[in-house]
């Protein structure tokens, strides 16, 4: 259909012509549907490093708990931007006008961590980490580390900025058959976690902030949700496989960065799990085409950027006898009932944006966030099918505001300050509407769907801290760590593909700390690479799942129970069993220490002659033959199964098969014999 | 003028960046051994070493690369930065008071550059303005920058200067003075500029940063902010220090000049007087006075201005082990004054009697107070102190040492007579030594008690 006739049916349809470009569903999209929309994204991984204390102090790391001993309160005020202005975000921050309070707990900060002492040294293993996977990741690695502050206004951070460096720019890691750019990885102090946000008070704890993070930001390079998953795994695998970062919820986040073809690059913060991503970049490309197509509309309808028309009307009066809750709770208060219109908008708001999300949810959002108006529902808006308000209602206001049916009315409720921010909030969302997908800062919803978190900040929020001064990277340290650098898990991974690891082994092996102490097991002491997998990692699971502690076993302590199977001390049952043994020994005695090689050799040292095993069957055999089996088969099973309970750690089954298989042979006519009389 | 392109550059990375013809600003790609780097080359600060070239990269982060890994250097363009404060003009209210802002060299309010992370401070009423503007909320701003010292610079010269710049504007008949100052000597200067401008009409109010005011946490803003509100509407007609009352953003103090201390190396809430309570406290909604003995403010235009200083004047820390030569060489090298800090009610040690009764015996004025910094000397309970008031030596009573120091830098600059000069130290212009310490006058709280803790737990500070 030529442009000018679509111009033309939507004009006369307003509200079909909106239906007319249907989003596949999430199911539906294939790869072809995300390069017709132009998707590209790209990823901000951030990691805790398995640190003693926390980068710019010396409070210990990974000590959480919500409970708090004193709080503080601050305010974060913005400072100028280089043209003498606020910045979008300062100025958002300064209009919520929030009282931040910080939780704090005497275990877990110190004064530096408020903001009332200066820095101290970055805790330079946490940087040698950030070198080592900086090396990893093939990034140019700086030789001077300058430490800069990062602000943010939203108080996450006390300081209102946060401090940051850069370690290594430019890199690449292999996926699929392509290279995916590494932007840079920097180094960072962990923000606070938000316990409450409602009206004007945010409360933070300050358990988590300072502990030591990596940021590894990604070129824009992924073309599909399951891409930038499956991205993000790898470098999560990476970071896992130096064994020197934090693991469990939270130790591990990433920002996702959101474009479609015309849109906007949108950032959604602090994403916990993976398996989250896919659908949180359907539903923003999905929201950036409806935002597109929202401007179009207005376009259409002839409404743009210089002919928005808005107006506010206080309309307390208006809805003073309405039945509806939330207003008559405000009415009651005392508070004010403000409506803004929206000339021509009629029927946008209802427009799909995410999945069972709406065009409003925008106005909405922007309304709590930076209105404070926190108590959902926080506004009504006339196109909205359910009855909050009656007909009645509308009428009054529609009268009041002088609306007419081409106009959308969104009505808010609040004290004076408040609405009246709301209400310029509303209308400047609706000049977004006119230019497209506005720069959001975004935070992820649990059902996959993203709300405003706030306006995102620009480049003129960085800044050199003054309170350090540069640290030399001198080639020695640098060289120290290049030399000891393990193989990447995707090298690794190939490999494993050829050896017949377990598929589901290959992945978690290589980016396991026992990667090297596999290898040695196989090249060294030609241990069979899938029963060392399978050890190494499905049965160290279940070990884990039975409450013992296998990560607390040694590479040297396992090589040595290997080493003891490779010399046919033990089989491959006594392996296992060896490291049950001692796993459950420890956990009785904590205090003293039990060598396994003790317990290897313990087991290997019954190691039985042939005269000794064929004893001991013959033994077995006479002994159960006052039970009674209900055929010769399970006669046999019962004979294996106790002399295996007994020699097989240490003789291999098909050598206990074969002499019981001989001794029942020899021992059936006398039995035959028996039945015949 | 050229500005200098290898600025802050020296020796060995001056010459890379000659060799490749770039200088600062150059949008350069740096190749090393270590990688390749893009960005735009930065001025070194004049105390980094010689041996790196600090780029700022597009995404805002600075890096050093070392001058010995790289191996080439590649001109893209160049992006010169012009820096400057924007300014707003101050809006002037003829109903507002009159308030004049005197600069000393702490910065109140800055703009940071954030290409080179330079502070630059804001000063003129317009760019005070386009930082603060709550502050024409209360007043017209007049601003004169005296001189721009470091705290610990500020001396006998920066005193007299202030003493009668103070007096002139009082003359000139402005409603109240605001003094911004670093927060390291605030305690000293306001301390001499109670003996030097005496009974002053208006209120002058020192105020200062603990955090600096690039940082959105600053308690800048909020200081000056409030001295600002001090000056133009309080009835407190004295030199006031002004600063954070707890660390939370809350409420600001009003000290008193002479019993003022800065307490802590970098807390907000540094500033304390010690060993009485604060006059009022301060919050955006006004002044909470809580005491009244205070000077009011007047409508006179009288002050009396004494800007007497005599600089051989030294204070000595006692410490244990303390030998007679540090006082010897002291006398020796011509000092006319000495304020001892001694240990508990006013003590030194034996083998210095006889240093200190030569001293005196010279005629330099030797004046005790006391290290525990609350508290009074007090020399009769003990025959330790009793012997040291026979060697000539004057106890302070509970004037602070630093504020004992200034008054008698001030004393000597009047007078050399034994008799006046212990009358002038020992009456009190403005509570540098007060007759009767209250019960609240000393607080020092001890964490992990328990009713300490409910407290803190209770009470944001
Ligand atoms: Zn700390």
């Amino acid at each position: 259909m030529p442009p000018d006739v679509t111009a033309e049916l939507s004009l006369l349809y307003g509200a079909y012509a909106l239906m007319m470009k249907p989003f596949k569903s999430y199911e539906d999209m294939t790869a072809e549907d995300y390069t017709a929309i132009g998707l590209k994204c790209g990823l901000e991984v951030h990691q805790q490093l398995l640190t003693t204390r926390k980068l710019f102090c010396r409070c210990p790391a990974g000590r959480y708990g919500s409970d708090y001993d004193a709080e503080i309160l601050r305010h974060m005020r913005p400072t100028l931007s280089e043209l003498g202005e606020y910045d979008g975000t300062a100025l958002m921050e300064k209009k919520t006008r929030k009282n931040i309070h910080y939780r704090l707990h005497r275990d877990t900060v110190c004064t530096y961590d408020i903001d009332d002492t200066p820095p101290f040294f970055p805790d330079p293993y946490a940087i040698d980490i950030a070198l080592e996977l900086s090396l990893q990741l093939g990034l140019g690695i700086v030789s001077e580390i300058h430490i800069a502050r990062k602000q943010y206004l939203d108080g996450s951070i006390p300081a209102g900025f946060q401090r940051t460096a850069i370690i290594g720019v430019t890199g690449s890691i292999p996926y699929l058959d392509r290279r995916i750019g590494i932007t840079q990885l920097s180094i960072e102090e962990d923000s606070c976690r938000e316990v409450s946000d409602i009206g004007h008070d945010r409360i933070y704890l300050t358990d988590r902030l300072g502990m030591p993070l990596i940021e590894v930001v990604t070129d824009p390079d992924m073309r599909t949700p399951q891409e930038l998953a499956e991205v993000c795994q790898v470098i999560r695998w990476l970071c896992r496989s130096t064994g020197k970062v934090r693991t469990g919820y939270g130790a591990a986040r990433q920002d996702v960065n959101v474009s479609v073809e015309g849109g906007t690059r949108i950032e959604i913060k602090g994403v916990p799990q993976i398996t989250r991503i896919p659908l949180l970049v359907y539903n923003e490309a999905m929201r950036q085409c409806a935002l597109l197509h929202i401007r179009d509309t207005l376009k259409q309808r002839g409404i743009t950027k210089d002919t928005l028309n808005c107006t506010t009307h206080d309309v307390t009066r208006a809805v003073y006898r309405t039945p509806y809750g939330p207003i008559r709770t405000a009415v009651d208060l005392g508070h004010r009932v403000k409506c803004v219109t929206l000339h021509g908008f009629a029927e946008l708001l209802n427009y799909t944006t995410q999945e069972h999300t709406i065009f409003a949810k925008e106005f909405s959002d922007r309304v709590r966030v930076i209105a404070c108006l926190t108590e959902l529902p926080n506004m009504v808006h006339s196109d909205t099918a359910s009855e909050q308000l009656s007909v009645r209602d509308w009428k009054g206001i529609r009268k009041r505001t002088q609306a007419g049916d081409n106009d959308a009315l969104i009505l808010v409720w609040g004290d004076e300050a408040d609405t009246t921010t709301a209400c310029q909030e509303i209308i400047i969302r609706a000049t977004e509407a006119t230019i497209g997908v506005p720069n959001d800062t975004r935070q992820a919803h649990k059902d996959g769907t993203t709300g405003f978190e706030r306006v995102l900040p620009g480049a003129e929020r960085m800044y050199p801290d003054t309170d350090l001064p540069p640290i030399t990277i001198d080639a020695d340290r640098l060289e120290g760590i290049r030399s000891q650098l393990s193989t990447p898990p995707w090298d690794r991974q190939d490999r494993y593909r050829t050896l017949n690891v377990p598929k589901e082994s290959i992945a978690p092996l290589s980016a396991s700390p026992r990667a090297n102490l596999f290898e040695t097991l196989i090249d060294e002491l030609k241990i069979d690479p899938v029963f060392a997998a399978v050890v190494l990692m499905q049965r160290f699971k279940c070990f884990s799942r039975d409450g013992l502690h296998p990560e607390q076993l040694t590479d040297q302590q396992i090589q040595s129970v290997f080493a003891a199977l490779a010399q046919n001390k033990l089989t491959r049952r006594g392996v296992v069993r060896a490291f049950r043994w001692h796993l459950l020994a420890t956990r009785h005695n904590q205090d003293g220490a039990i060598d396994i090689a003790d317990v290897a050799a313990d087991l290997a040292e019954k190691l039985y002659s042939q005269d000794e095993l064929n004893f001991m069957i013959t033994q077995t055999l006479e002994q159960s033959r006052t039970i009674e089996f209900p055929d010769s088969g399970a006669h046999h099973r019962f004979v294996i199964g106790i002399v295996m309970r007994e020699v097989g750690s240490v003789v291999e089954s098909a050598t206990v098969l074969r002499l019981i298989e001989d001794a029942m042979r020899s021992h059936q006519p006398q039995d035959n014999q028996e039945e015949v009389a | 003028m050229v500005e200098d392109r290898l600025k802050g550059y020296r020796n060995i990375s001056r010459d890379v960046l000659s060799k490749y013809k770039v200088g600062i600003w150059s949008d350069v790609e740096i190749e090393a051994t270590n990688g390749r780097f893009r960005g735009l080359i930065l001025p070194r600060s004049e105390t980094a070493d010689d041996a790196h070239i600090v780029i700022k990269l597009i995404t805002g982060y600075n890096i050093g690369i070392a001058t010995a890994t790289i191996t080439n250097i590649t001109e893209h363009g160049r992006r010169e930065v012009q820096y400057k404060i924007a300014e707003q003009e101050f809006p002037t209210d003829p109903n507002k008071p009159n308030i004049t802002l005197f600069g000393t060299g702490g910065t109140i309010a800055s703009r940071l550059d954030y290409r080179t992370g330079a502070v630059i401070p804001a000063f003129s009423p317009g760019e005070l303005y386009g930082s603060v503007p709550e502050l024409a909320d209360a007043c017209n701003l007049r601003t004169e920058k005296l001189y721009g010292v470091f705290s610990e610079n500020m001396g006998p010269e920066q005193y007299i200067k202030l003493a009668e710049k103070i007096g002139e504007e009082i003359a000139k008949g402005v409603d109240g003075i605001v003094i911004g100052h670093g927060t390291d000597t605030m305690h000293h200067t306001a301390a001499i500029l109670t003996f030097m401008v005496q009974n002053p009409p208006i209120p002058i109010v020192m105020v200062g940063s603990q955090r600096s005011s690039d940082r959105p946490s600053s308690d800048a803003a909020l200081n000056l902010i409030k001295a600002v509100k001090v000056a133009a509407e309080g009835d407190i007609a004295e030199i006031l220090v002004c600063m954070y009352g707890p660390t939370s953003d809350q409420y600001d103090l009003l000290h008193r000049g002479t019993r003022v201390r800065k307490m802590h190396s970098s807390y907000r809430s540094a500033f304390r007087t010690i060993g009485d309570i604060p006059l009022a406290m301060v919050d955006l909604d006004g002044i909470h006075e809580l005491r009244d003995d205070y000077h009011r403010r007047r409508d006179d235009r009288e002050v009396s201005i004494n800007t007497a200083f005599e600089e051989k004047v030294t204070m000595v820390y006692y410490y244990p082990n303390m030998k007679p030569d540090i006082i010897d060489a002291i006398v020796e090298k011509g000092y006319r004054g000495i304020v001892i800090a001694g240990t508990g009610l006013g003590h030194i040690n034996k083998p210095i009697y006889e240093a200190v009764k030569r001293a005196t015996d010279k005629g330099v004025h030797v004046y005790m107070t006391v290290q525990t910094l609350w508290g009074y000397v007090q020399m009769y309970v003990y025959e330790t102190g009793r012997e040291i008031m026979e060697l000539g030596v004057v106890p302070a009573a509970n004037m602070l040492p630093e504020v004992a120091y200034m008054k008698l830098c001030w004393t000597l600059g009047q007078t050399d007579d034994r008799d006046e000069v212990r009358r002038i130290m020992l009456t009190p212009i403005s509570d540098e030594i007060t007759d009767r310490e209250p019960y609240n006058g000393y607080l020092i709280f001890q964490g992990a008690i328990p009713e300490v803790q409910e407290f803190l737990r209770t009470i944001k500070r």
